[in-house]
């Protein structure tokens, strides 16, 4: 099989999971720019982490022949310090025209404070005027429900947004129509724990449709599993789903999406 | 695919975990204390179990939400805990 693991935090991961993951037939990975697990002390660590992001993780992952691409943004989880955030992002113009970067995010809400919606809101003036797509991440457990409604409105407010170029990520059962219903992708999480196991992604898949949907591991330095997504085809198949509907899936939906920037290429077209 | 081929390829697993769920709530009971607003809303929200309306698991995960709609003055902590206390902003 072939797929795209379009949301993976690979600077957190491990060589053998660049082998795995291509073993398993994944053709481009992209990588969001979020939270370290701990906040930094200035925005050089963003300046270099942006680095890392375009320079150093493409290279690494060139070695096993994978295409890999990055979105750019300060995370929500840093977004409470608002001179912070503005420092961060201006950088961020610095490095957008980098040619692995395919636009902004992952921005979206943690704690759902009035600074973060902000911040927030400069993210997506700065997609606007730069004609960048935009990655979004929603907030975990309790948060989620209000959070995906409060960036949903937002976003839906700055009529400048194609919302066929925005990404609500980590959609679960109770947020899924949120985001289609408006014209927006939705993104599926498959964790272990928290977000969505892979029985219940093929159920919102089932349930909701697949047109604007995507899967991935956001795998990263927490409990994820990077083969999650090429798992989910196999328990596609137990659900009697064809190779057809799952490359279209796994592989097609999220190369459409990521299409948009013309930035995106595919080794195998 | 019909319902017999759904219960053979989950039955197993669903009954692991409906034990796991007694099990958890027999341990509790083994141990001192008062439930907190996490095992208030788990009460609460069990009894979905036993509905027959479809959108079970979208009304599990709505119950265990933040129901406000304005946003908060400031964050504080960065973590969530699984379910909305109310009064803990
Ligand atoms: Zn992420």
């Amino acid at each position: 099989m072939r797929y795209i693991e379009p949301h993976a935090h690979m600077v957190s991961r491990t060589t053998d999971d660049y082998v795995s993951i291509v073993t398993a037939g994944c053709q481009a990975v992209c990588e969001p720019a979020f939270w370290a697990g701990f906040d930094r002390s200035s925005s050089r660590g963003f300046y270099d982490y942006f680095r890392q992001l375009t320079q150093y993780e493409p290279q690494r992952a060139a070695k096993f022949g994978l295409a890999h691409y990055t979105w750019l943004c300060i995370n929500p989880k840093e977004s409470e310090d608002l001179v912070l955030a503005d420092e961060v992002l201006s950088i961020i113009p610095e490095f957008i025209d980098s040619p692995n970067v395919l636009g902004i995010g992952e921005i979206g809400l943690n704690k759902n404070s009035r600074n973060e919606l902000k911040v927030l809101e400069k993210h997506v003036n700065l997609a606007a005027e730069r004609d960048q797509l935009i990655l979004v991440h929603t907030p975990h457990l309790e948060d989620k429900l209000k959070g995906t409604r409060l960036i949903v409105d937002l976003i839906k407010s700055d009529s400048r947004i194609d919302p066929g170029k925005v990404i609500i990520d980590h959609v679960e059962e109770h947020t899924a129509a949120i985001a289609l219903d408006a014209g927006f992708w939705a993104g599926i999480t498959l964790y272990p724990e928290s977000k969505c196991t892979p029985p219940r992604a093929i159920d919102i898949v089932e349930n909701f449709g697949h047109e604007q949907i995507w899967m991935n591991s956001a795998c990263d330095w927490g409990v994820s599993i990077p083969l999650a997504v090429p798992k989910t085809a196999l328990e596609m198949r137990r659900r009697g789903h064809t190779e057809e509907f799952i490359d279209q899936l796994l592989y097609r939906n999220p190369a459409r999406f990521m299409g948009q920037c013309p930035k995106f290429k595919l080794p195998l077209e | 695919m019909n319902r017999e081929e759904i219960t053979d390829l989950y039955f197993m697993d669903a009954r692991s975990k409906l034990i796991d769920l007694a099990a958890f709530l027999d341990r509790l009971d083994r141990y001192e204390g008062a439930d907190d607003y996490r095992m208030a809303a788990f009460r609460k929200t069990a009894a979905e179990l036993m509905s027959q309306q479809p959108g079970r698991a979208a009304r599990v995960l709505t119950a265990f939400s933040d129901p406000t709609e304005e946003p908060i003055v400031a964050a504080g902590e960065k973590g969530a805990s699984g379910a909305w206390s109310g009064d803990k902003d």
